[in-house]
């Protein structure tokens, strides 16, 4: 494998793991921005953007962007975050410069009142599709809840009001000022020509007008709460929890990945083995998430309603004894066999090691190979992961139930 | 671009079936045990899903804690479900803990323990499941419509219901998996890097001792009511809508798998662009092409707002219906492209290539390599597909609604 980077004139930096025994290629366009870059008069701007990107642009209608990219056989998608917009597809090797003439040219895009008006219905329709489904946006609550006003509290899809008022012209006021080429990274991997990456590049995004796209990164908020959302025809009790845990340029974030394993992993991890196992819980997980300046430990829980209080204040009791006790040697050696084998079964795809690569990129500005992340679990004490669990208390957190019941005692 | 395949037939009747992929570091391996949820008796409705809840719990000289470790030990991530016809378990771990996890399948196969202080909770988990899947619309409306577009006893729910899972008990789980984890029908593939030879061993060692009579083959009964509505308060109207067509090792499938092709997959599909990018009626749009062994169908979803409910189906039924006028030349080439790449980034997931090679064997009693299925749709044509939809047109609509009014159907 080689990795190779070039800048454009205007900022737009192009980022290549080239592995030439590889199938395909995967190619992606990484943009810095999200729910977090969005005043609330605009709420869900940049994930409804990200539909409109494949409506088509001057040279293109969406019939021509979605019939090319199937004439390709590509497998292509996009998805919207809190703090990125992804853009990408994996194509075979001979497809790589119509690729990136497609991803490239849609990445201006027309932005067309017409389309805007039917692709809002599109948008309404996903927002009451999550709606009907677990946790029937307890999670979008919980986040908002958490952060307060910082802006990662906001939600990436927005809400039925915030798009129903959104008009063109402000969808085009945010596209001005956050797709910026300097905002953006193009992230590729798998089988490239570097080379004619660089040039088709730099013939379709050479003329992209620079300007700045700042991001504000306000401190976050710690105090947690306790909340309780009454959904009657709901079957199951969910429960989402959040407490602040290491960012994406914190060198504790590996520490906090084996903790989440030790203690939440979906398999063989402490709150399996006293929830799922057991059958008091359908599911019991502990994931963390970084972001930019900060990071969280996110705890979902679904389970039978009438076990709901016995079973938040077993996670608390779980919680609690891991920060006094901290985990074991034995604990963080299976959790890092089991990551590290992780690691390896997904870097074979390059569709995978294209969003490693990307994301390292445009988060870290840094490039790694499997084997430096591979090390960087490795080398993980526990007493670094007992230090990260003292400094980040999974206790110290804001915590959404929702589903039939009317009240749910607070654990103690 | 094809590897060879490899197989072996074992004297008690287990398959091994496998294709090296030296392109990879890891292997996966997935078996599949003729013991599906069309085998649950009548009023055991979840027996075969429990008895895989069960399995999990302790085989061999290991207790389920034990077993657990073991495999994260060796860095094995696995999978487990029950379908119509077979309980699968899956694991996908770097090459050289091949061996050993085989190691821990077998005695999970062959010697499972069955605590009886382990029941309740296997049975928890078993009843969690079910209740959660009451909060999943667009799962049960699926689930609703295969067990209306299958007769009985196909088409049902591995989740089983909760009267009867609330009732088995470890004798039921115990005779379950003497009659029905058998030699005989078992299929084991095997994708990713392995030495042959070693592996070949390796099974025939493990599962050598392994004897059990067959059984005898299902008989399908009367089919359910094609039409339903489910009332449920929700904002959106589910719909699911299914009819017949050819399985899997019919001459005919690779035909009928195109026209649904040509309906669903691709953004520039007819469901996809018809009913979601010209009318923005919903998120979410497909139809794909299901096979048991001896019958398939072609399942399509929608899920939409419930005044827009009535549109979504008559657009998408219009769809279904005029597909019998003809798939064009332009949209049989983008079909081809799209497989044609699916075929190859195949090679790139050992997980997904060795659960295909062990349903080639079990639909086929032979695996195609991927230059065989190339070949056929190379061949495919809009005369070859066009003359399939005129023998089979879609028709004879099972239609199944979960929402909070009903539609006209």
């Amino acid at each position: 494998m080689e990795f190779q980077t070039h800048t454009l004139a205007n900022g737009l930096e192009i980022l290549a793991e080239c592995n030439g025994d590889a199938h395909s290629a995967a190619l992606g366009f990484f943009v810095k921005t999200g729910a977090r870059d969005e005043t609330d008069a605009v709420s869900g701007v940049s994930h409804f953007l990200e539909h409109m990107v494949f409506k088509g642009t001057p040279r293109r209608s969406a019939d021509d962007v979605n019939r090319e990219f199937d004439e390709m056989g590509a497998h292509y998608n996009a998805f919207t975050s809190e703090e990125n917009t992804v853009y990408y597809a994996a194509v075979l090797p001979e497809f790589q410069t119509d690729a990136v003439d497609l991803l490239a040219d849609i990445l201006r895009p027309a932005l067309r009142k017409k389309d805007f008006d039917t692709e809002k219905n599109v948008i309404l329709e996903e927002i009451k599709m999550y709606e009907d489904q677990p946790p029937f946006g307890a999670d979008d609550k919980c986040r908002a809840a958490h952060y307060g006003a910082h802006p990662l509290g906001k939600s990436v899809l927005g809400s039925p009001a915030s798009i129903r008022d959104l008009a063109v012209e402000q969808m085009r006021d945010y596209f001005r000022t956050r797709y910026s080429p300097k905002n953006i990274v193009l992230a590729a991997a798998g089988r490239i020509d570097f080379d004619r990456l660089v040039q088709e590049t730099s013939r379709r995004c050479g003329d992209w007008e620079p300007f700045p796209a700042p991001r504000e990164m306000p401190p976050v908020p710690t105090a947690g709460s306790f909340h309780v959302v009454t959904k009657e025809s709901a079957a199951q009790e969910y429960m989402i929890q959040l407490s602040n845990g290491p960012g994406a340029t914190d060198a504790d974030r590996h520490a906090a990945k084996l903790l989440a394993t030790v203690l939440g992993d979906d398999s063989g991890s402490r709150l399996y083995w006293e929830l799922v196992d057991s059958g008091r819980a359908e599911q019991c997980s502990l994931g963390h998430y970084d972001y930019q300046g900060t990071g969280i430990f996110m705890t979902y829980t679904c389970c039978d309603p009438e076990g709901t209080a016995d079973n938040l204040q077993a996670i608390r009791n779980l919680f609690r004894a891991a920060e006094r006790e901290g985990i074991t040697a034995a604990e963080l050696a299976l959790a890092k066999s089991k990551i590290n084998s992780r690691v390896v079964l997904s870097s074979e795809k390059p569709r995978s090691r294209l969003f490693n690569v990307g994301f390292n990129w445009i988060c870290r500005h840094e490039y790694r190979t499997i084997r430096d992340d591979l090390d960087a679990i490795d080398s993980v004490t526990v007493a670094q992961a007992n230090a990260v669990l003292k400094k980040y208390p999974l206790t110290q957190n804001t915590t959404y139930a929702v589903g039939p019941l009317a009240a749910v005692a607070a654990p103690k | 671009m094809s590897n060879a395949i490899l197989s072996q037939t074992y004297e008690n009747g287990l398959v091994l079936v496998a294709e090296p992929i030296p392109s990879l570091e890891s292997a996966a391996f997935s078996f599949l045990v003729p013991a599906g949820c069309a085998y649950d008796p009548r009023a055991a409705s979840g027996l075969s899903g429990l008895t895989c809840e069960m399995a999990l719990r302790g085989s061999g000289d290991r207790d389920s804690r034990a077993f657990i470790e073991e495999l994260e030990r060796l860095g094995v991530e696995r999978g487990e479900s029950v379908s119509d016809a077979h309980v699968s378990y899956r694991g996908a771990t770097l090459a050289k803990s091949l061996l050993p996890a085989l190691e821990l399948f077998a005695d999970l196969i062959l010697r499972p323990a069955f605590p009886p202080d382990q029941l309740e909770a296997a049975r928890q988990v078993a009843l969690q499941e079910l209740r959660a899947i009451e909060d999943e619309p667009s799962q049960r409306v699926m689930l609703e419509l295969r067990r209306r577009q299958y007769p009985f006893p196909f088409g049902r729910s591995s989740h089983g219901e909760q009267a009867a899972v609330e009732s088995l008990s470890i004798d039921d789980i115990r005779a379950f998996h003497a009659k029905y984890y058998r030699p005989q029908g078992t299929i084991l593939g095997v994708a990713g890097r392995f030495d042959w030879e070693a592996l070949k061993e390796q099974v025939g060692r493990l599962f050598a001792s392994w004897q059990a009579p067959d059984v005898e083959r299902l008989q399908a009964e009367r089919r359910a009511e094609p039409i339903a509505h489910v009332p449920y308060e929700s904002h959106q109207t589910q719909i699911g809508i299914s009819f017949d067509s050819v399985p899997y090792r019919d001459p005919d499938y690779f035909q009928a798998w195109g026209a649904v092709g040509v309906l669903s997959g691709g953004s520039s599909s007819r469901l996809f662009t018809e009913v979601r990018e010209k009318r923005g009626l919903c998120y979410s749009v497909y139809a794909s092409q299901h096979s048991l062994r001896d019958r398939g169908c072609v399942l399509c979803y929608a899920g939409t707002s419930a005044d827009r409910a009535q549109e979504t189906l008559d657009v998408t039924l219009n769809e279904l219906r005029r597909i019998v006028q003809g798939v064009e030349a332009e949209e049989l080439r983008r079909l081809k492209a799209r497989i044609k790449s699916a075929l190859i980034m195949q090679q790139e997931s050992s997980s997904s290539r060795s659960s295909s090679l062990a349903h080639d064997y079990y639909h086929l009693g032979r695996v195609r390599t991927l230059d065989e299925v190339s070949a056929i749709i190379d061949a495919l044509s809009c005369d070859s597909i066009n003359g399939y939809l005129t023998k089979h047109p879609p028709a004879d609509f099972r239609i199944v609604t979960l929402g909070p009014t009903p539609l006209q159907v």
